[in-house]
């Protein structure tokens, strides 16, 4: 053995005797990955977040989180002998002294908005696909909780650089904070110590955006892809793809080719973003003064709507048992909390109205789930009419309308654009099963609802015959 | 005084600040041979005949076009209804009519609109002419001397950040008002145009008086006004200086939108596998093995997890690899 004439081969069984990595690296490059575009779009999200790391990384040598007041004396004359924050200050120098710092800070900034641009998409193909059944519920709440942390940590990190913009939107989380009934004011000087601005807000989002947030996002992740490896990938179905079986190619060498080629390609077009496309031009915006607001402020895309809510909900306010409800909660917590926890729920949801237990491995085609599907574009659409409805002011600019009858109109396609959707989604997906049908196509099976679960007022006698039942069961045997 | 601080209105004015540094020149001289003293009656005299004629002309031009919405001594028109047609001159001064004017925003078509800028209807010389009778109207502002290039930016970007951004952005791409009105992007200004807005507080704007901004930091603010016209921009594209929406849909079309056409082509292949439908689960995978397709299925999940010496490497549901069709009695 010692006397293998080949180099690597002698590397490989030293290793190999060490780790046991031959048997590993078998199974791994042997795992069999089904083949179908739309699986790949995870993994943009997978491969941005590596570039994410590795810029964020970059930024954190010379990024300093504190609220330290300077006069800035640095190469960007129009804000020199300004007074300003450390925080801004380093930002400023990345944008424009440190080298290849602002290429660095777009493509990391550019990276965060492909992320979650790619987790959304994923999440769509999964739900439409029907990917969270059993017995995958598990990998569904990883994915959720890895949404809402990233949309976290975004928000975290554009908040950092203690410019206008993002002063702004700081001030506008704040209220959202103070707006939660009882805890609210609790809450919020907990997480700002103190009053808006706060003097330690700065420091926090530095520790949560640069550790907490991206060692949870990382745990989850290494989860979440354990759990496809555990559960095996999901397939459409096809000629010999049955729920027992996997059909595809293996990893090694065609996929993972693939898989490295989509690798270095989102790394690509992030690079040409962050090189070519502004992005987040902190210097206009100059350093955050509480006094002082911009025109026309948004948040960065996966905010937007909620800044939407903010802007479309009505101006309603509630007092109830001698306490005020202020008016952000509705739009902001109440909205995002039923959001989330619809999401959560959703596999529960559906395996309990269409009494779908079974594990599944085969994907649905769409068309053939009309109901969920419907249910999840008026959804989507939902939430495009209020992220569009955070440009309220860029639109009434834009076409020279009136801001008010934006507005308003935005709030009625908040309620009229999802139903329409829905019932449109219905009849196509109808349509086209009628097409597979014409074509030759087996119908599909299909899990029937089962209405009857929502007549709460019958589940207490329906549990008592479940007990008669099970009783009568048991003195049989 | 009025009149001395008149820029000729240029169409778009390339970055030079020649004709205002020229008019600054100018008014200066006239100043000092005006406003200097009483030995300087004569040039006094002659200054004032000028006036006089220009005035006159002034008139003309006001009872022509201005008239039928500010009224005869510009004192403002209401229409029957009660509206405002066109308000009163009198706080907007000289320099609120050269804002309007030299922006072409009026003469309007439609009181009702908001004013918009456009190709002035008036010549330069008429426009003069026009503030000159203005000014014997009104008790307002004068039209300002600035000077750009005397003003310091960065104090300006804190001024502007402080005034005006938030109504005309921080980038000064404007922004919308409410019920219909809009504070315009900055972009095509001139610096006098600013300083005169700034002075008289047309339409929705509110005035800033000298007492609020003195003359230095107006220059400062028109300084940095000019600036963003045409930034230091690092960084590439500007998308519009707009902030983070026209980002946003950047992302989506021009990162994820060209990823995902990279990941379709990728992962395409001709396919000649027919949709099937998912096997019914109660069905015994054993029936179905010859179907399908030399793929059959293994053993069922409950069997295999239960059988011993396995090693736990398969102990997971459906198997990584479709393996031989197994022989079954």
């Amino acid at each position: 053995m010692a006397g293998d004439r080949l180099v690597t081969r002698r590397v490989a069984r030293w290793m190999d005797t060490r780790l046991g990595s031959a048997k590993f690296a078998r199974t791994a490059l042997g795992k069999v990955f089904p083949d179908h575009w739309s699986f790949l779009i995870g993994e943009i999200a997978l491969y941005s977040f590596i570039v994410l790391l590795l810029t964020g990384v970059y930024l954190t040598f010379f990024f300093d989180p504190s609220i330290d007041e300077v006069v800035y004396d640095g190469s960007y004359a129009p804000l020199r002998g300004v007074e300003m924050t450390r925080a801004y200050a380093s930002s400023l120098d990345i944008s424009f002294d440190v080298r290849a710092g602002l290429v660095m800070r777009q493509i990391h900034h550019w990276a965060a908005l492909l992320f979650l641009a790619a987790m959304v998409v994923h999440l769509m193909r999964v739900f439409f696909t029907g990917a969270f059944r059993r017995p995958r519920e598990l990998n569904w709440i990883i994915g959720v909780t890895l949404l809402i942390l990233s949309i976290f940590n975004g928000f975290a990190g554009y908040s950092l650089l203690d410019d206008q913009l993002s002063g702004t939107g700081l001030r506008i989380a704040y209220s959202i904070t103070l707006s939660i009934p009882l805890a609210g004011t609790w809450l919020a000087s907990l997480l700002f110590g103190g009053e808006f601005p706060g003097p330690d807000i700065i420091n926090r989002l530095y520790v949560i955006h640069i550790l907490l947030l991206p060692a949870l996002i990382i745990v989850l992740l290494t989860a979440h892809l354990g759990l496809v490896v555990r559960h095996k990938h999901t397939q459409f179905g096809g000629r010999g793809r049955t729920e027992r079986n996997v059909v595809g190619e293996p990893v090694w060498p065609r996929f993972a080719f693939k898989s490295i080629g989509l690798l270095l390609l989102t790394a690509a077009v992030l690079s040409a973003l962050g090189g070519l496309v502004q992005i987040n031009p902190v210097w206009l915006y100059g350093p955050f003064e509480p006094a002082n607001v911009s025109a026309a402020s948004q948040p960065d895309w996966y905010m937007a709507w909620l800044d939407g809510a903010l802007r479309v909900f009505p101006p309603w306010e509630i007092r109830a048992f001698g306490y005020t409800i202020p008016n952000p909660f509705f739009p902001a917590v109440l909205l995002a909390g039923i959001t989330f926890m619809l999401l959560y729920l959703w596999p529960f949801l559906e395996a309990k109205f269409t009494s779908d237990v079974v594990e599944h491995h085969l994907l649905d085609r769409p068309r053939n789930r009309p109901v969920r599907t419907s249910m999840g574009a008026a959804t989507l659409a939902f939430y495009v009419v209020l992220s569009l409805s955070a440009s309220t002011d860029v639109v009434a600019v834009t076409f020279g309308t009136s801001v008010n009858g934006v507005l308003v109109s935005f709030r009625i396609a908040c309620l009229v654009v999802p139903p329409i959707v829905a019932l449109t989604t219905y009849r196509l997906c109808r349509e086209l099963q009628l097409r597979d049908e014409d074509a030759g196509l087996a119908p599909p099976e299909r899990p029937r609802i089962r209405w009857e679960l929502l007549r709460i007022w019958e589940w207490p006698r329906r549990r008592k015959q479940a007990k008669l039942a099970a009783a009568r069961t048991a003195t049989v045997d | 005084m009025g009149r001395l601080g008149v820029a000729a209105p240029r169409p778009r004015p390339s970055r030079q600040w020649r004709l205002p540094a020229l008019a600054v020149v100018v008014a200066a001289g006239v100043a000092l041979l005006t406003g200097g003293s009483t030995s300087a009656a004569p040039a006094e005299d002659l200054a004032r005949q000028a006036d006089a004629d220009l005035v006159a002309e002034g008139r003309a031009l006001y009872r022509t076009s201005c008239v039928s919405c500010h009224g005869v001594d510009g004192e403002g028109q209401q229409t029957p209804d009660g509206d405002l047609r066109g308000p009163s001159l009198e706080q907007a001064g000289p320099a609120g009519a050269y804002y309007q004017l030299t922006t072409g925003r009026m003469p309007i078509g439609n009181p009702n609109d908001l004013p918009q800028r456009k190709e002035p209807a008036f010549s330069p010389d008429e426009i003069e002419a026009l503030l000159a009778y203005v000014d014997t109207l009104t008790e307002g502002p004068a039209v300002p001397d600035v000077d750009a290039e005397a003003g310091d930016v960065s104090r300006g970007g804190e001024l502007y950040r402080l005034n005006c951004q938030s109504c005309h952005s921080a980038t000064g791409a404007g922004g919308a008002l409410s019920y219909g009105q809009a504070a315009p992007p900055l972009g095509p200004a001139t610096p006098t145009q600013i300083g005169a807005a700034v002075r008289s507080g047309p339409n929705p704007m509110p005035r800033f008086g000298p007492d609020i901004l003195s003359d230095e930091e107006l220059n400062d603010i028109i300084a940095y006004v000019e600036y963003l016209d045409q930034p230091d921009d690092r960084g590439g594209l500007a998308l519009g200086r707009l902030g983070p929406i026209p980002e946003g849909f950047m992302i989506w079309v021009g990162g994820l939108g060209v990823l995902l056409v990279a990941a379709f082509w990728m992962g395409h292949r001709r396919t000649d596998a027919q949709w099937v439908d998912p096997v019914p689960v109660d069905d015994d995978p054993g029936t179905r093995g010859a179907d399908a397709g030399g793929n059959a299925p293994l053993a069922r999940a409950d069997d295999r997890t239960t059988a011993p010496g396995d090693a736990g490497a398969r102990a997971g549901p459906p198997d990584d690899h479709a393996e031989p069709p197994e022989e079954t009695p």
